[in-house]
């Protein structure tokens, strides 16, 4: 498998506040990789310095074996959606799409070609005039991928593209956006904040954290097996009992973390981890409830699906035995 | 008393139309009847003439003022002169206004953008009088820039300059060279706050993107910066054009024994008592102005606002 792209040891600092901590990565050729994290994590900041709108203090930047670390961002073979679209917003729909064309001084029966097979792609065809401002977020943000996407990069950059769209049409360009990664077969390098989103999409995650990359890994793998307290809480719903609780309570050695839909409620199927808990909140999702229970500082979430037939007495209040085996927890280093 | 008080306020909260023309009332007074009018009534005797005998004016409309002011060779080269001066001053203004508005609005700190603000507005405090006699005293054979040429002994290249016809003259300071650095510095303020206000309303991320989709730095610049950064260009300039237009102070101090607008008004309407040719001459400001703003709109001047 090719690598598309490489960074190596990349370090970049703001003032006195460091943004980039030795980040390591390879993303290979065709894959779609998300680089996740909470806002100020830095996984903007890496995005700008792939694209080469910021240089890097230290490290290299390699795209297909090639060294791009002072190459200026007009002459790197990718391409960005920006989390603002960044129209030209004095430009139409088809000058705004055919800008690099232009740019290139492509010949003009070509550019047409270009543009209606890219329009039609998105799905764009008959508003080649409207400007910017006469369209609506999911269309603007159609025009920003159509304008990426004519020049046929190897490398596609999102910032968090679908940021500003409201969740059904998010949902609809999620799947639109991985349709189009298939049948461009390009590298899509992907930010967000919204771990759904990354799950969803993604080949592979690199999970940001205060300027550093926690773990790199398939979103099963991060669901599953995360390495660390951080990647645990912040993807899904997770429990964290700490080492101390696991000695006293589970005479267990170790920090370990722990999925709600794994904890049993009432039910006894031989587990090797017990305890009694009180529940201390019910939270209604529509297809299933999720409940906190509490027995002095330990506190464990766990799913409760109605149609799961049995009769279960969850009021506030209540006491209940929960369980679950060792097979699905995850150790923790603290 | 108090519930009379309180009706009011609640019949106004519910017509709040009622309540705007309230308070539109004395400004619209104001502009309507006390400026609108009186410029309306001024501009209106450019269609009365004046006697030639007993040099009083004839209340009969006529365009005999009108046809005086474009057929005599000596108002029609106040004109011209007037027109291609503001249009340089303009030209002018921009070219350095620019550079300095560009760089306030993307490459200042907030507390270096303080300092450009006060920097750019504080000439503006004190009297124009005061900064065009400084100008004067600057330009002037005996001032600085003479004197530094003079040590430099290079006093040849003002002589050389000032040669030039047209726009020398016997010094700096009685020359259109002289009144176009003056005029230019006296508007650059006008010029540069509306271009940064323009160029602050450009987000980054358009620049990153011009430079993403392969545009050079040349090519951004031309293609997505200039382009946006145009109404505030137009709208600089229709400050500095119109302002020149009208001004009768500085061709006074600065200027040759040559008529300029401005001058051509406050001498006929003064001493000569010539209203109606007075009122034709400031008619054409407005109408530059008009066919001005009317062809920067047609070229696409106010598209990216």
């Amino acid at each position: 498998m090719t690598v598309a792209l490489k960074l190596l040891n990349i370090n970049k600092s703001y003032a006195d506040v460091s943004a980039l901590l030795d980040i390591k990565l390879e993303i290979n050729d065709g894959e779609f990789f998300s680089l996740l994290g909470p806002s100020g994590s830095g996984k903007t900041t890496c995005l700008k310095v792939i694209a080469g709108f910021e240089l890097p203090d230290t490290g290299q930047i390699e795209l297909f074996g090639k060294d791009v670390s002072s190459i200026p961002p007009f002459k790197r073979d990718v391409n960005t959606v920006f989390q603002d679209y960044a129209l030209f917003p004095h430009m139409n729909v088809k000058d705004n799409v055919a800008y690099s064309l232009k740019i290139k001084k492509t010949p003009i029966d070509q550019q047409e070609i270009l543009i209606n097979e890219i329009l039609s792609t998105v799905k764009l065809i008959g508003y080649e005039l409207r400007k910017p401002s006469e369209l609506s977020g999911g269309q603007r943000q159609r025009v920003a991928l159509a304008r990426s996407l004519i020049n046929k990069p190897k490398v596609l950059l999102l910032d968090e593209p679908l940021g500003a769209l409201d969740l059904k049409l998010r949902e609809q360009m999620q799947i639109e956006l991985k349709n189009l990664q298939r049948q461009f077969q390009i590298t899509f390098i992907y930010v967000t904040h919204d771990q759904q989103e990354a799950m969803s999409m993604s080949d592979r995650i690199a999970i940001f954290n205060e300027g550093r990359i926690e773990q790199i890994d398939t979103p099963k793998n991060i669901y599953n097996k995360p390495k660390s307290a951080f990647v645990a809480d912040f993807i899904g719903t997770t429990s964290i009992i700490s080492k101390k609780d696991a000695l006293k309570f589970f005479n267990y050695p170790s920090a370990f973390s722990l999925r709600p839909e794994f904890v049993n409620i009432d039910q006894d199927h031989n587990c090797e981890f017990k305890v009694d808990a009180e529940i201390s909140d019910i939270q209604y999702q529509g297809s299933y409830y999720k409940i906190l229970f509490k027995n002095n500082d330990i506190n464990i979430t766990s799913f409760y699906y109605p149609n799961s037939n049995s009769n279960l007495n969850l009021e506030l209040g209540s006491n209940h035995s929960l369980s679950w085996s060792a097979n699905i927890i995850t150790d923790l280093d603290e | 008393m108090s519930n009379l008080f309180e009706n009011c306020s609640n019949y106004l909260f519910k017509n709040k139309h009622i309540l705007l023309l309230l308070f539109l009332l004395p400004p619209l007074l104001w502009l309507g009847i006390i400026y609108l009018g009186s410029l309306i009534v001024f501009l209106f005797h450019s269609f009365f003439y004046l006697d030639g005998f007993t040099g009083k004016i004839v209340y009969k409309i006529s365009l005999r003022t009108i046809a005086e002011l474009f057929n005599s060779p000596a108002n029609l080269d106040i004109l011209i002169r007037t027109v291609v001066l503001a249009a340089t001053v303009s030209i002018g203004a921009a070219i350095i206004g620019f550079p300095i508005a560009y760089y306030m609005a993307k490459f200042t700190s907030p507390k270096m953008k303080i300092f450009f603000y006060l920097a750019i507005m504080l000439p503006l405090w004190s009297s124009y009088l005061v900064r065009v006699y400084s100008w004067k005293l600057i330009l002037a054979k005996e001032g600085i820039i003479n004197w530094v040429f003079a040590k430099l002994h290079a006093t040849w290249i003002i002589d050389s300059i000032l040669s030039i016809p047209l726009i020398g003259g016997p010094s700096l300071s009685i020359s259109y060279i002289g009144m176009f650095l003056v005029f230019t510095y006296i508007w650059l303020p006008f010029m540069i706050l509306p271009i940064q206000a323009a160029l602050e309303r450009v987000p980054g991320s358009l620049i990153n993107a011009s430079y993403d989709l392969g545009a050079t730095k040349r090519q951004t610049f031309y293609k997505v910066i200039l382009p946006l950064a145009l109404p505030g260009i137009a709208a600089g300039s229709i400050f500095t054009f119109s302002l020149t237009l009208g001004d009768y102070i500085i061709p006074y101090i600065i200027g040759t024994s040559k008529f300029f607008i401005g001058q051509a008004v406050y001498t006929h309407q003064g001493t000569a008592g010539n209203i109606p040719l007075a009122a034709a001459f400031s008619l054409v400001p407005i109408a530059v102005m008009t066919v001005y703003i009317y062809v920067a709109k047609k070229l696409g001047a106010f598209n990216a606002l």
